[in-house]
């Protein structure tokens, strides 16, 4: 029998903003058949979005949702998961918002390793708004801030999440829609903060004057620019500089969650144990 | 009501009166003058079972506060001038989606990094609007120790009444003034707390945004199966974004509405040595708010002891300014000055309110106190 999404569809809310053949339907169906898979009942899940294209997600889905102001999802969310740390908080933002607006957000909350989920959904471009470069977006590649070229410097969100100290990390594409529901299964799941970055399509804003001007080609190209962690640590140093690795990039099962660490420090001020110290936490100075 | 004797400053009553409120959450960032609320309540909160945690901006701050708000607790930050500007934006977020949280700001010299351990009032028009956009702001303005804490109780009903932030502006006099206050029992302060309105009926019967024109959204706690959506969007009934005509219009309309139809629940004044004012040639109506009303007082006793009717009219309810009582004071007695540590921040308020021309300022901008003389030479020179 088919996957019945309508019922964590807000169906009256369709159709979606996004543009024919976007990378997040993908996604959005992909996540929600991760959330079945778990098991996990609606009402104790809470979704929370930022400001672009990937912040409609959390309207067109029925949990408690929040859409954010830009760049503050993981804000948002520290404060909803630390005041109800048995629930599921999940947020979905987009390069710009997750990279650059919200940088520091997304620094901080892989260091502080709170019990999150983060997607970002990187599709390499400002969508909603038409072109502008993204911390993402390729050198050279048009942009309508950048005619000649882009010159920036193009960051990698999960080497960034790893340096920040997040104890999940992983990438996939949406050319795999089942490698990805498993991925977004496997970071709900662990316990601490994890990025799942999420290679999407844009072949309006981004493909349209960078020779991908239909989804199946801006698909391709993300095809050409990614592969399998395992293959891809076959590869030389000069090699790697090519390709995006997928898969699980890194997770550390053991590393301290932060709403576990502030229950000792209730328990402190409760009087209920001696205060913090070193020894309580494994030493990683 | 029965009130308890302590001697504590300004900052750490605003952090106990949060608690005793039944505030469960805190989120910050350290900024002078205000950290010392951090300070307490860090300590407070986790006794009690509830969270206080250090964010990595003072932007995060306020987004941490307004996500545990959404999810149903009291929710608290505090912080000041540098703090109140980086927070503006999502201010404006809780003003649309309506959720209700107290906002401290210790009022430091400014603008910019300003004078950051000396006292000012340079913030009065900023908490007016500190977001971008229409809406009406709750701004409470304490005057003395024992209303550092009892401004942050009446903040935090205030807010679930009308579900919105509410901005408590303190003064670093008054933040890091040591001293006796005689405030409420805790006894006194939990029976009267006014919990914010829920709905109780079918999840499909409820529509969070659906309300009279002059009353307040009622948004339930998160993960109790309302599921429903919160956004910074214009927004239907349901919290959908939409831009039907209508729609939007009525919903600025009434984050406007719902305060100034009910002013008479939030404003709060203080008129004092204004019994004998009866409007006679001579006398002299006094306007100040925040610390400098302690120096304001102090010098209408002088002025009386040499023969001048002074009276002080304090606003506590800075926003919205209670008008008509301004307008009603400034008809019956000619001569008014008006006292703050900025520049004219107020005194345009009092001159929209009372149609007057020709109120007089004593205005002072280097980050000191304004001493009771000052008030005192002040009055004679000018009247």
């Amino acid at each position: 029998m088919a996957f019945n999404y309508d019922q964590y569809l807000r169906t009256e809310k369709m159709p979606t903003l996004w543009c024919w053949g976007c990378g997040d339907g993908v996604i959005l169906k992909a996540f929600i058949r991760a959330v079945d898979k778990l098991g996990i009942n609606k009402d104790d899940m809470c979704v929370v979005s930022g400001i672009g294209c990937s912040g409609r997600f959390s309207s067109y889905i029925d949990f408690n949702t929040v859409h954010t102001t830009h760049g503050r999802t993981i804000a948002y969310a520290t404060g909803i998961k630390l005041a109800n740390p048995d629930k599921h908080v999940v947020c979905v933002a987009g390069d710009g918002d997750a990279l650059a607006i919200g940088g520091n957000h997304t620094i901080h909350g892989c260091r502080r390793n709170i019990d999150l989920t983060m997607i970002v959904i990187n599709n390499f471009i400002y969508g909603l708004t038409n072109s502008q470069t993204s911390p993402t977006t390729p050198r050279g590649m048009w942009t309508v801030t950048q005619k000649a070229g882009n010159i920036d410097p193009t960051f990698n969100a999960c080497n960034l999440a790893i340096a920040a100290g997040a104890s999940f990390v992983g990438r996939e594409t949406v050319n795999a829609p089942r490698k990805l529901e498993k991925l977004i299964v496997q970071a709900i799941e662990h316990k601490g903060f994890s990025f799942v970055e999420v290679n999407s399509n844009c072949h309006i804003n981004l493909g349209r004057k960078n020779k991908m001007n239909s989804a199946m080609a801006n698909l391709d190209w993300i095809d050409s620019i990614t592969m399998p962690k395992k293959k891809y640590d076959t590869l030389s140093e000069e090699e790697k500089m090519n390709y995006l690795p997928t898969g699980i990039l890194k997770q550390d099962k053991d590393a301290d969650e932060y709403c576990d660490m502030y229950k000792e420090i209730q328990k402190v001020h409760q009087k209920e144990r001696a205060k913090i110290t070193q020894d309580d936490f494994e030493k990683k100075i | 009501m029965a009130t308890r004797e302590v001697i504590s400053t300004g900052n750490e009553l605003a952090a106990i009166a949060a608690v005793d409120a039944g505030c469960t959450f805190f989120g910050g960032y350290p900024l002078t003058p205000s950290s010392e609320v951090m300070h307490v309540i860090s300590d407070l909160l986790p006794a009690k079972g509830g969270a206080s945690i250090q964010m990595e901006d003072e932007i995060a701050g306020i987004c941490c506060v307004i996500g545990a708000a959404m999810s149903g607790t009291r929710a608290l930050t505090a912080t000041s001038g540098p703090g109140m500007s980086l927070k503006a934006e999502n201010l404006g977020l809780a003003q649309m989606a309506e959720v209700p949280l107290v906002c401290i700001n210790v009022m430091r010299g400014g603008p910019s990094t300003g004078l950051p351990t000396r006292v000012s009032q340079g913030d009065i028009k900023q908490a007016s609007n500190p977001s971008h956009g229409d809406y009406r702001s709750i701004t409470l303005c304490a005057g003395n120790l024992a209303e550092c804490y009892t401004e942050t109780v009446r903040a935090f009903n205030l807010a679930d009444r009308f579900m919105q932030p509410v901005i408590v502006l303190l003064d670093e006099t008054l933040g890091h003034m040591h001293g006796k206050a005689d405030i409420p029992t805790v006894e006194d302060v939990e029976a009267g707390i006014v919990p914010r309105k829920r709905f109780d009926g079918p999840a499909d019967e409820y529509f969070p945004y659906e309300c009279e024109a002059t009353e307040p959204a009622t948004l339930n706690p998160m993960f109790e199966g309302y599921r429903y959506h919160y956004t910074g969007l214009h927004h239907d009934k349901n919290g959908f974004p939409t831009e039907e005509i209508e729609t939007c219009r009525k919903l600025i309309q009434r984050l406007e509405d719902k305060v100034m139809a009910h002013q008479d629940e939030i404003e709060l004044n203080e008129e004092f040595m204004c019994d004998d004012l009866t409007g006679e040639e001579g006398e002299v109506l006094i306007i100040a708010y925040g610390s400098v009303s302690l120096a304001a007082k102090e010098a209408i006793k002088h002025l009386r002891d040499d023969g001048i009717k002074a009276g002080l009219f304090r606003p506590i309810t800075i926003w919205p300014s209670p008008a008509n009582k301004i307008k009603e004071m400034t008809d019956k007695i000619k001569n008014v000055l008006v006292v703050e540590l900025n520049i004219r921040q107020y005194t345009d308020e009092i001159e929209r309110a009372s149609g007057r021309l020709d109120i007089e300022g004593l205005y002072k901008v280097n980050g000191r106190a304004i001493s009771p003389y000052e008030i005192v030479n002040k009055v004679k020179e000018v009247f």
